[in-house]
């Protein structure tokens, strides 16, 4: 194969990871496929030298065209991918538990916390500890795991950073969860891994993992961004645009992650609260007409 | 009076599209007055559109997956053209709009517009020939099915011309696809063409498996039935357990955009997660409805051309119904990236990895056949070669991805697109092909040119390999599908390979329509004038080339599996004219299925565009058409027993002046 050579190097990002959860995928990918290989290679060997051998043309080689059945070749086509695959099953179960996205990270250094909004069609990066905010740039410390609660302010997207491992689905009034850690610092590239419309092929950022201190100057830099993401603010970010330059915000609204979420950035009532009213009513024997959970909007 | 119809519907600032749309008014425009010249509307009425026979059937289904393929192999240009123009950071020929459009509409053609009809009209053509009946078990519903499927093509096509198609992905993922993020009608047009073809890929299931429990000759007991007759049944059984989750979810879909219902919308208590587990409920079954009859396929070829007895008959039943079970619990492989939990996606994970169990047993079973048999390379065992080493390629790059872990990386990514490509074109697309010339001279009474078919069969692969794998190794960088541009040198060569891979593609389908046009020219010098060109072993080939209407004179009787191949073993050369034939009784044409199926096709061209009186009106005319044949008594008749003898004679004649 002539592209062999091309294959190497650091062009292929999940091959070349920066951080634990990355590295643990790539050494699975590679575990897997080697297993596999113990069939499939023997397989395409005996495709070419089964065809070749008893081609019509060779009258030398047997021909028995009544044997149909080997009870000891059923037993290992059938035996050999079980033993296989149960060996697979087992790593797939396991890995399945320490990789699960939600399964936050823990290290020497407290965790990062990242609100992530996918929107139409740019990603906003809260953080809720340091009160700033970021759009299309995710910046955060090497060495230190970081905690990504994610949802969509629009349709479903998928955040993904190839060189540091699982992505993940960001769904409208859903809430999922990722750690991810990288080992040193450096620029990844992070994109939408889910198809979300016209402006989606430059729906991607940079994740910066850097030093303490650069850190330190880039969370400076935000605070002297665009003042206070307020409410308004958002529904004006909200509206569709593509290549949005990078931005910063010094401040943002305390709950405007919990607004999107719950899907009342918009001034209407929030779902956890129409939820938990509901419920109430229910527990009340109260007016069922007020079971419904989020009002219609307007 | 036109709904949401204007003409600004039609797309006339777009280039690209206007030489499309012209292309394919020519070309009609041409058949129509070729027709005509030829005088070939009274024939073609008679003989085809309203036909009950299921051998025309499904040589009508064979042409509209072809003309599909074709449309569907368009799209694929050009996304390969895009992709590698605007790789370095040019905008490239196709703004996203449009690209999108291409990307939904190259999905839905290919699965059911290209793959469906392809593989309903092997079976048609086939099915009640192997298992030594006269026709399915309700010609007219068969009739009916295929114009429902058409009807849902035409829709598809129009698109182009009037209005837009989906830019959604060809699952419509909502709320990407609800009204506040698409309202224009593509979606409808999505909707709509799929409802309307699904029902009648629903009604070919049932008539299909009808066919196969009720109507098998005399003596062919299950554990006799011919292979590809098993995986159609399997294929079928499929078909209607989970063609009504897709329309029951399109359903839904359709409510949300119509009546203002909250099924899948971001708000109003709506949930998109349940559409995005119900689509795949259906479309993880979907996979192996295609794949099935392909196996199928590969198992009579494979046999045949090694003049052997399938290796490991029960263990390959017993695989595919191994397969056509457990497809049904893996559904959520598609989306181990929604959060799922642990516990779940690792279920998932191993359940799917399982169902390569029963697969690499079927491989070895093939690989099996060709051991101490004699293999003639033949264009179908070319493509039955080419099948398994590709396959496996791609079943492995599959159980790779059944890993959570290794997925929550590959999801989604150009790797997940050579995967599937991998097991469609590897897989489904070789099997049909290598069906398509294998029961060609069944079909005609005439061979496919040898050589063609070869220059097809090694462009394909070849094409195949310079498309598909640089996309694995682009999957391995980062590269995420549906991008309608990136900047990066190292993905635009790869992209470039790419694209010339599709340009080989390109030859290999060049060779295949000219191996069509070829053959006809020399139909014939590649006559098959016994009805057993290759040697065959299945009941299919114990009769005339191609079959008299009514298949069979007598109601073989079936003693073993192989069925025709043991009567050529014990009365030598096969069928011996009888003294004397009985009537048969045989089902009329009837052009109520036609018909209907335009009736129904206005009706879903009027609910696309909201022209409500003329929703109504389609309706009503449809119904009433429908009842309306409920009440037509003159449905059979009998062939008299010295028609039958006079053409069984001809065919003796031809018989005789071969040995």
């Amino acid at each position: 194969m002539a592209a062999a050579p091309l294959l190497s190097g650091c062009d292929m990002a999940l091959l070349d990871p920066a951080g634990p959860i990355g590295a643990e995928e790539k050494s699975i990918i590679i575990l897997a496929t080697c297993l596999m290989l113990i069939v499939v290679l023997p397989v395409i060997a005996m495709v070419f030298l089964f065809a070749w051998r008893y081609r019509a043309s060779n009258k030398a080689a047997t021909f028995k065209p009544d044997w149909d059945h080997s009870s000891k070749i059923e037993m290992a086509v059938w035996g050999i991918p079980c033993v296989i695959i149960a060996v697979l099953a087992y790593v797939t179960w396991v890995s399945s538990h320490t990789l699960e996205p939600s399964r936050e990270l823990v290290a020497d250094k407290k965790a990062v916390e990242v609100e992530v909004v996918s929107m139409d069609w740019k990603w906003l990066f809260i953080y809720p500890e340091l009160n700033i905010a970021s759009v299309n740039e995710l910046a955060f410390p090497a060495g230190t795991p970081v905690h990504f609660k994610l949802t969509s302010a629009t349709v479903m997207n998928s955040f993904f950073i190839p060189r540091l491992g699982s992505q993940i689905y960001t769904m409208p009034g859903m809430e999922t969860k990722l750690s991810l850690l990288a080992d040193a610092a450096g620029d990844f590239d992070g994109l939408s891994a889910n198809y979300s419309g016209g402006g989606f092929s430059d729906m991607h950022f940079v994740a910066h993992a850097m030093t303490d201190d650069a850190f330190a100057q880039w969370v400076e830099k935000a605070r002297a961004g665009e003042g206070k993401l307020t409410m308004a603010k958002y529904r004006d970010l909200a509206k569709p645009s593509e290549k949005d330059p990078v931005s910063y915000y010094a401040e943002v609204e305390p709950t405007l992650y919990h607004d999107i979420l719950n899907k009342c950035s918009d001034g209407s009532t929030c779902m956890d609260a129409a939820v938990s009213l509901a419920m109430a009513k229910e527990v009340a024997g109260g007016d069922l007409q007020l079971c419904n959970p989020a009002k219609p909007r307007g | 009076m036109f709904g949401k119809l204007t003409l600004e519907a039609i797309p006339y600032h777009e280039p690209i599209i206007m030489g499309a749309v012209a292309m394919m008014v020519l070309g009609g425009a041409a058949l129509v007055a070729g027709i005509t010249f030829f005088r070939l509307w009274g024939p073609l009425w008679s003989k085809w559109l309203t036909s009950v026979d299921h051998k025309n059937i499904g040589i009508m289904y064979i042409i509209l997956a072809l003309v599909m393929l074709l449309r569907g192999f368009a799209d694929a240009v050009m996304m390969r053209t895009q992709q590698a123009m605007a790789s370095t950071g040019a905008a490239g020929p196709l703004p996203p709009e449009h690209f999108d459009q291409i990307f939904t509409a190259h999905g839905v053609i290919m699965i059911f517009f290209m793959a469906m009809p392809f593989m309903v009209g092997l079976m048609n053509v086939v099915v009640p020939l192997q298992i030594g009946a006269r026709d399915v078990a309700f010609p007219y519903l068969n009739n009916l099915s295929f114009w429902l499927t058409a009807a849902g093509a035409l829709l598809i096509n129009i698109s182009l011309a009037v209005g837009e198609f989906a830019r959604t992905g060809w699952l419509a993922y909502p709320p990407l696809s609800e009204l506040q993020y698409s309202p224009g009608v593509g979606v409808d047009y999505y909707l709509w063409a799929l409802q309307i073809s699904g029902i009648g890929t629903l009604l070919a299931g049932v008539n299909m498996i009808t066919t196969i429990l009720k109507m098998r000759a005399p003596g062919m007991t299950l554990m006799r039935m011919p292979i590809f007759t098993w995986t159609t049944l399997c294929s079928n059984m499929l078909i209607v357990a989970a063609f009504p989750i897709l329309t029951a979810t399109l359903a839904m879909l359709s409510l949300d955009r119509y009546l203002g219902m909250h099924f899948f919308t971001n708000d109003g208590g709506g949930n998109a997660m349940m559409y995005v587990n119900l689509i795949w409920a259906w479309g993880h079954p979907e996979v192996y409805i295609l794949v099935l009859p392909a196996f199928g396929i590969f198992s009579e070829v494979i046999s045949t051309f090694s003049s052997k007895k399938l290796f490991g008959y029960t263990s390959m039943v017993y695989a595919t119904v191994c397969i056509t079970v457990l497809s049904f619990v893996v559904w959520l492989h598609h989306f181990f990236t929604m959060g799922a939990g642990a516990n779940v996606n690792a279920f998932f994970g191993i359940s799917t990895m399982i169902i390569s169990i029963p697969t690499g047993a079927k491989i070895f079973n093939w690989l099996f056949t060709m051991y101490r048999g004699r293999v003639q390379f033949t264009v179908p065992v070319l493509w039955t070669l080419g099948f398994m080493v590709t396959f496996v390629i791609g079943g492995m790059t599959g159980v790779l991805m059944a890993v959570p872990a290794a997925d929550f990386v590959l999801h989604n990514s150009l790797f997940l697109i050579a995967h599937f490509h991998n097991v469609i074109i590897g897989g489904v697309l070789f099997g049909y092909l290598a069906g398509f010339t294998y029961w060609f001279p069944k079909a005609f009474g005439f061979k496919l040119n040898e050589t063609l078919g070869k220059v097809s069969f090694w462009c394909w692969l070849v094409g195949f390999y310079l498309a598909f794998m640089p996309l694995y190794a682009l999957g391995l960088m980062g590269m995420t599908r549906r991008m309608n541009h990136v900047d990066n040198v190292v993905w635009h060569n790869y992209l470039l390979v790419a694209a010339l891979g599709a340009a080989v593609i390109a030859c290999g389908i060049g060779a295949f329509v000219l191996q069509i046009l070829v053959s006809v020219l020399n139909r014939k010098a590649l006559r098959d004038l016994t009805g057993d060109p290759w040697n065959g072993r299945t009941l299919e080939w114990a009769t005339s080339s191609p079959p008299a209407f009514y298949n069979f004179p007598v109601d073989p009787v079936v003693t073993g599996r192989d069925a025709f191949w043991e009567q050529k073993q014990t009365t030598g050369a096969g069928l011996r004219p009888l003294p004397a034939y009985g009537k048969i009784h045989m089902p009329h044409n009837t052009g109520t299925g036609v018909i209907l199926g335009g009736f129904i096709a206005v009706l879903g061209f009027a609910l696309i565009w909201h022209i409500w009186w003329l929703v109504v009106a389609a309706f009503a005319a449809a119904v009433a058409v429908g009842i309306g044949h409920t009440f037509n008594e003159n449905r059979d008749y009998y062939v008299p027993s010295e028609t039958v003898a006079e053409t069984e004679g001809k065919y003796f004649k031809q018989l005789t002046s071969q040995v």
